[in-house]
């Protein structure tokens, strides 16, 4: 192999590369058609696997196909199904317990990952290895991790109860974390900032590390205050990072199933009923098919709006 | 809080010895809290049945190996005159059975669970990257019409909701008996997986300098040897950190194994919550799965701590 290129070498370049365009086509396959050849496995996987099965399911979901009870014939009820949907109370509520869980846990992972990204980022000794062992959790199958939390929120015999009362003087047997109303909504943001937090974390650490160190010089010759210059350089520098971990968290928890799937499971009640675990039931329990994939295409616009303006965020940030 | 300490002796950017001291402090008692529920899950794996469930919550115990032999094996109780009667315990995992009235029946699934997870993961794995490499390289290379749209498109296939995705899925895969196979949940992984890979790899194939290959095919090489002789060579570490982000998804991966396998293709993640021993989940046999399958992943943590933003948000953030 030949890399290097001789800058005498010009001429006999220019001459050369003449050449291969002329001979390209005979000992190897044109640009063009290896192009093609090259993105069509994907695409054709990505069609076979996501597209076809998503026009699948928009023609069930104007139908009242239910797998349980599929020696009925296929009816079509046009819109009945949507409108069904976007009547139903329950429904409803689901998105709203959605919505508040994506809001506080997004909201407590910002705080806790931007307040790390600022503390790491003063680069005291072995910052790289505590770092490291922050990222763990975040790494973790969610669904294992929300199987062990059941065991750590025991309430006889889990340690976590154990150390509250320790600290608070509360009898760790008369709460449970996952077991009662008020506490259960607490519990999965609490377990989703514990995975997640780290998540933000890197990617402020990452827009905190972009600064320029001579703004800061300058700012100094200014005098300006600590403060003052985290409201006017620090913040605004970070925000687009800030804002792409934002809607990157907001997207995954909205489709959140695993976790709270193992943690609660929905419970106690409904109260921890996000919509994935709604949609799981109504397709896989109640064999609902026609119904709950009214209910998909519903969630998947919900995310494609959310996507987009997460691509715009995205390219604003590579355009720094 | 202040984010750069007051000085006018040193640096402004540099933080002062007191403010590093408090920031560390802070964070190193943020990582041992966070890292307590890991090691509270390996500490179990060590307990017995009994020790698992004490009140109060036992820090110190006696470490056996009870959740590791309880994890592989399935057991009957028996009774005392039975066992009495048995040959000799000629293993060491035999005698730590027969002390609790039991007896091994034989292997339990975690086996063929844990080699489903192998072969599943590895098998998307390797398509994905391939399949991510040679897309990656024609959008990095090649003027596609509509490339953007195409990027779009293949990375928003990532934004549906798991559980959505599950209902047409698990229709068609009964159509073609695809269910519950391992070259469904395959084929279904390198479908997730490969807009993650297309994404990554084309970051890092751009990071090679064109000049490099046009060298090579000026030399007379074709398109085709230029990419596996002189970008291949150049882009391993970014097609070996992909990889392995790939192999993390399927490792992990619970929703769509839940919903559509139920024995010969499930992998660890739906596996776990169910081993269960006499009266509800056992506990640290539990806890011995946990480690067992966390440990690899806290290995590749390590290996991929320079990629992991690049991982984390599909090559949007380099550093």
């Amino acid at each position: 192999m030949t890399a290097i290129i001789h800058p005498d070498a010009g001429a006999d370049r220019i001459g050369a590369q003449a050449r291969q365009a002329a001979t390209r086509r005979v000992h190897g396959l044109s640009d063009r058609s290896i192009a093609w050849l090259f993105v069509a496995p994907t695409i054709a996987l990505l069609l076979a696997i996501n597209i076809f099965p998503l026009i699948w399911m928009i023609r069930l979901s104007f139908t009242s196909l239910n797998l349980s009870m599929s020696y009925l014939p296929l009816r079509f009820v046009g819109l009945e199904n949507y409108s069904d949907i976007l009547t139903d109370d329950d429904v409803w509520i689901r998105l709203q317990t959605t919505a508040r869980f994506v809001i506080c846990s997004v909201a407590l992972q910002v705080v806790i990952g931007f307040g790390l990204a600022l503390l790491i980022n003063r680069q005291f000794r072995t910052h790289s290895f505590w770092t490291t062992i922050i990222l763990l959790p975040m790494m973790l199958s969610p669904a294992v991790v929300g199987n062990f939390w059941t065991l750590l929120f025991q309430p006889q015999i889990g340690p976590f109860n154990y150390v509250i009362g320790l600290f608070t003087g509360i009898p760790p047997s008369s709460f449970s974390m996952t077991g009662e109303v008020a506490l259960a909504p607490w519990t999965i943001v609490l377990v989703d900032s514990w995975m997640w937090a780290p998540y933000v974390m890197l990617i402020c650490l990452a827009g905190l590390r972009s600064i320029p160190d001579y703004i800061y010089e300058a700012a100094e010759v200014d005098r300006a205050s600590a403060w003052r210059q985290f409201w006017s350089i620090t913040l605004p520098m970070v925000m687009p990072f800030l804002m792409l971990a934002v809607l990157f968290r907001a997207i995954e928890n909205f489709k959140m199933f695993d976790m709270v799937n193992l943690l609660t499971s929905g419970g106690p009640g409904s109260t921890t009923e996000l919509v994935s675990i709604t949609l799981k039931r109504a397709a896989f329990e109640k064999w609902r098919t026609g119904y709950s994939s009214a209910l998909a295409i519903i969630l998947f616009v919900t995310v494609f709006g959310a996507a987009n303006i997460y691509v715009k965020a995205l390219n604003r940030v590579k355009q720094r | 809080m202040t984010t750069v300490a007051k000085s006018t002796a040193h640096s402004v950017v540099e933080a002062t010895p007191r403010g590093k001291a408090v920031a560390g402090a802070i964070v190193i008692l943020y990582a041992v809290i966070a890292i307590l529920p890991l090691l509270w899950i390996a500490a179990t794996a060590f307990k017995s049945q009994s020790d698992a469930i004490a009140y109060p919550p036992k820090v110190i115990f006696q470490p056996t190996l009870e959740g590791y032999v309880n994890l592989f094996t399935v057991r009957t109780r028996q009774t005392r005159e039975f066992i009495a009667n048995l040959p000799p315990a000629t293993t060491w995992y035999d005698k730590l059975v027969r002390n609790h009235d039991m007896v091994i029946a034989g292997p339990s699934k975690v086996v063929p669970r844990f080699i489903n997870s192998l072969v599943i993961g590895f098998g998307s794995t390797f398509l994905a990257v391939l399949l991510g490499t040679l897309a990656a390289y024609a959008f990095s290379r090649f003027r596609i019409p509509l490339a953007d749209d195409l990027l779009f498109f293949i990375l928003s296939t990532r934004m549906m909701p798991p559980v959505a995705v599950a209902i047409p899925i698990y229709l068609m895969y009964r159509q073609l008996n695809l269910t519950d196979t391992k070259i469904g949940m395959i084929l279904l992984y390198t479908a997730v997986n490969v807009s993650l890979a297309v994404w990554l790899l084309k970051g890092f194939i751009d990071e090679i300098p064109r000049e490099y290959e046009e060298a090579a095919l000026v030399d007379g090489y074709t398109r085709l040897q230029a990419l596996r002789k002189v970008v291949l060579p150049q882009a391993v570490t970014g097609i070996a950190a992909t990889a392995i982000f790939c192999l993390i998804f399927s490792w992990n991966e619970y929703a769509f194994a839940v919903l559509l396998t139920s024995g010969d293709a499930q992998t660890m993640p739906p596996f776990i919550p169910f081993i269960i021993g006499e009266g509800g989940q056992d506990w640290p046999a539990v806890a011995a799965a946990t480690t067992l399958f966390v440990i690899p992943i806290v290995l590749f943590t390590i290996l991929l701590r320079r990629h992991l933003l690049r991982g984390i948000t599909f090559g949007a953030v380099r550093k």
